[in-house]
């Protein structure tokens, strides 16, 4: 599937972490904050105002601006998939 | 309050017996319930201090919770790693290392874990172990977990991790012997055991990538089942978070806040200033001789009044801020504001705080602390103190009622006085706005840390924890910034009762501080001002507030204008545009012993403060000037 930046994520929509391409403390420090390659993510709700948007990551609500959003690298997961188990 | 006696809860200070335990750490990632837990553990006989250079809070206590006052707790920041990029962990290495002054060698690690997200939690145990220091895993809110399915098999983590794990509940009390027993076998084992069995295996590489694969590594074989998420959060986060409710929502709490802040705090503050004015006037003149009774009763116990009746206010704001922030509203609220502080280059987090600086900057500034980002929460202290705090009230409406006539504008409602206010109250929200933008595009740029915000699942605030955060802001706010604030009051009391004459107190305009009042003439008379209000501006430093009874002292003492009242008599001896002018100089001067005293405390620098007052006095100063030459040209 094709690959594309977090804050495309759609709202209701579920994806695998690819590839942040933020500096390196930055990406540490999201990396404890759950956003680290292989974990899957949900674009749960955008903030009133449209940005900055909640991700569920790990069991917990996080929510990035649209700049820090678009340097995480996100594969969408399709929908259909989501009740046939986790790969 | 003697549990915050000095002496009661003291640092341990002499050198250290091998083996012998003394100092014990408590170190976790930000919402594992670390706080309740310190709180838990040592009851209110706890110390709050700043590590020396930096504005990271040192707070420890004695373990008297759990029966052990022989041992001293330290609470560390709140860290989610041990990379040196925050300040937090810089000074949560260095403690834990026993590389930081003042603070003593750690003998043992309390490590509190959040058992609802322990995968990603763990990745704090890797390098807390990799130190070696003899350490226990405490699993916190682990009723919770369990309550929603969640299951972790304790023993093996035990096996997994080579240090004791418990589980236990912060908020409940559960669990806590096994600190206890942990700390019993820590004393049983002299000669300073090794932490660890050396079955754990740590990764190599020291990065988050790996500690993140050693976690789930961990957290499979231990057969950790993560709860689910409460379903409720989700749904009152659809209202709460609406594309209309939530907003809708967040003015209801704000405007609340606000109202219940001045409806209640403010007549609050005025009952007890004149209880306390009332009772120091009824105390004194009954102590000789003379001076002593006026250094006492208008020195120091006018000065301790004028810090004392902030309490009333600091402590509501202090209510609302902990209950907002318990709930878990806070970072809702945050959320909501982003998008509007983004555009003065903060972030949300920013907004609670300036709120609060409407009622008054000192607590404001105090609820700072909930803005990781350093330089955001300097931004924001730096600004804060331009929003129209109450001090400002009563010389505003001293000036509006004496020279602006009560011209109805917008039919009955809107006048041109309520105008007049409200422009005061703008011209103080662009100052901030305009000077927020300044500081983030020079000394203060936006460092690379972005904006992430954690929201955390609503939950029902404990009284407990309430209090024990009232207590705690409550009694920082009276030691350090009263101690200041009592020397300058004294300082400006000695200065107005010098030189004497003949053994008796020489008139106000005699003083040193008349004298300078005098002497500061010439500069503020293109403000439009004289040298009483060059007095009044001199003393009004301390508070500013003061200038309205030091105008009245003055007035009321020369002959040309003792028979009037202070409004009449200001009509008489000032200008339209000097009296514009001199609201409009406290619009932007920072006339404020106490917000000095706390910027200093939260910064840890004097260089903050004194930037601050010389930026805002320069631009009190030249508005002032602006306005008095506007003024007196077209009106």
């Amino acid at each position: 599937m094709a690959v594309l930046a977090l804050n495309q994520l759609a709202v209701g929509q579920a994806a695998v972490i690819h590839e942040l391409q933020l500096p390196e403390p930055v990406e540490h420090h999201l990396m404890h904050m759950g956003f680290s390659p292989e974990a899957r993510v949900l674009a749960v709700r955008r903030a009133p105002a449209g940005d900055p948007t909640v991700y569920a990551v790990d069991g917990m609500e996080i929510a990035l601006r649209r700049e820090t959003a678009r340097s995480i690298l996100v594969e969408p997961v399709a929908r259909a998939a989501r009740g046939q188990g986790k790969s | 309050m003697s549990c915050h006696a000095p002496g009661l809860v003291d640092l341990p200070a002499a050198p250290r017996i091998a083996g012998q335990l003394r100092t014990v750490a408590l170190v976790g990632p930000p919402n594992s319930g670390k706080s309740t837990l310190f709180n838990r553990l040592t009851g209110l006989r706890q110390k709050v201090a700043n590590y020396p250079g930096v504005t990271v809070e040192q707070r420890y206590g004695r373990l008297g919770g759990i029966q052990r006052p022989d041992l001293t707790l330290i609470d560390l920041p709140g860290i989610y790693s041990l990379d040196s990029y925050s300040e937090d962990a810089r000074v949560a290495v260095d403690v834990l290392r026993g590389t930081m002054p003042g603070s003593p060698q750690v003998d043992a690690v309390l490590l509190v874990l959040d058992s609802l997200h322990l995968q990603r939690q763990l990745m704090l145990a890797a390098p807390i172990l990799a130190l070696k220091l003899p350490t226990i895993v405490l699993l916190n809110m682990s009723d919770l977990m369990e309550l929603r399915g969640g299951v972790v098999d304790t023993l093996a983590l035990a096996q997994e991790l080579g240090v004791p794990v418990a589980k236990i509940s912060a908020t409940r009390g559960i669990g806590l012997e096994a600190i206890t027993r942990f700390l019993g076998q820590r004393d049983a084992l002299l000669e300073g055991a090794p932490g660890g069995a050396g079955r754990l295996e740590l990764p190599v590489v020291g990065n988050a990538r790996s500690y993140r694969q050693w976690a789930t590594g961990v957290s499979t074989r231990t057969r950790y089942k993560a709860p689910l998420s409460p379903e409720w959060t989700r749904k009152l986060d659809q209202f709460l978070l609406g594309r209309i409710t939530g907003p809708l929502m967040f003015l209801v709490v704000v405007v609340g806040v606000f109202q219940v802040v001045f409806s209640l705090g403010l007549p609050f503050s005025d009952w007890s200033q004149n209880l306390l004015n009332g009772l120091g006037d009824s105390l004194g003149r009954h102590i000789h001789p003379a001076w002593l009774d006026s250094l006492l009763i208008d020195g120091i116990w006018k000065g301790a009044a004028s810090v004392l009746i902030f309490l009333p206010q600091i402590l509501l704001l202090f209510l609302f801020i902990g209950l907002l922030e318990d709930t878990g509203y806070l970072a809702r609220a945050a959320l909501i504001a982003d998008r509007v502080m983004r555009v003065i280059g903060l972030n949300g987090k920013a907004f609670i705080p300036l709120l609060s600086a409407y009622a008054c900057a000192v607590p404001a500034i105090m609820a700072t602390r909930t803005i990781e980002n350093k330089r955001d929460r300097f931004a924001t202290i730096l600004v804060a103190p331009f929003m129209t705090c109450s001090a400002r009230l009563p010389i505003y409406l001293l000036m509006i009622a004496a020279f602006v006539p009560n011209r109805p504008l917008l039919g009955s409602f809107f006048g041109l006085q309520a105008a007049v206010m409200l422009g005061l109250y703008v011209l103080g929200f662009l100052a901030a706005l305009l000077t927020a933008r300044l500081l983030k595009s020079s000394i203060l740029k936006a460092s690379s840390a972005p904006f992430i915000l954690e929201l955390p699942q609503y939950r029902l605030p404990t009284v407990r924890s309430l209090g024990t955060r009232l207590v705690d802001r409550g009694s920082v706010f009276l030691r350090q910034v009263g101690t200041i604030i009592l020397a300058v009051t004294i300082g400006i009391w000695i200065l107005s009762h010098v030189p004497l004459h003949g053994g008796s107190f020489p008139a106000l305009a005699q003083s040193v501080v008349g004298r300078v009042g005098h002497w500061i003439e010439p500069a503020i008379r293109p403000l439009g001002f004289n040298w009483k209000i060059g007095i009044g501006l001199l003393s009004s430093i301390i508070a500013r507030e003061v200038i309205v009874g030091t105008l009245g002292t003055l007035y009321g003492s020369d002959p040309e204008t003792q028979q009037l009242a202070l409004q009449q008599a200001l009509h008489h001896d000032l200008t339209l545009g000097g009296a514009m002018a001199l609201v409009v100089f406290f619009a932007f001067a920072m006339q404020c012993a106490s917000t000095l005293a706390v910027v200093r405390r939260e910064t840890n620098s004097w260089r903050w403060p004194a930037l601050q007052f010389a930026y805002m006095s320069v631009l009190a100063y030249l508005a002032a000037l602006a306005t008095n030459l506007l003024v007196s040209r077209f009106f």
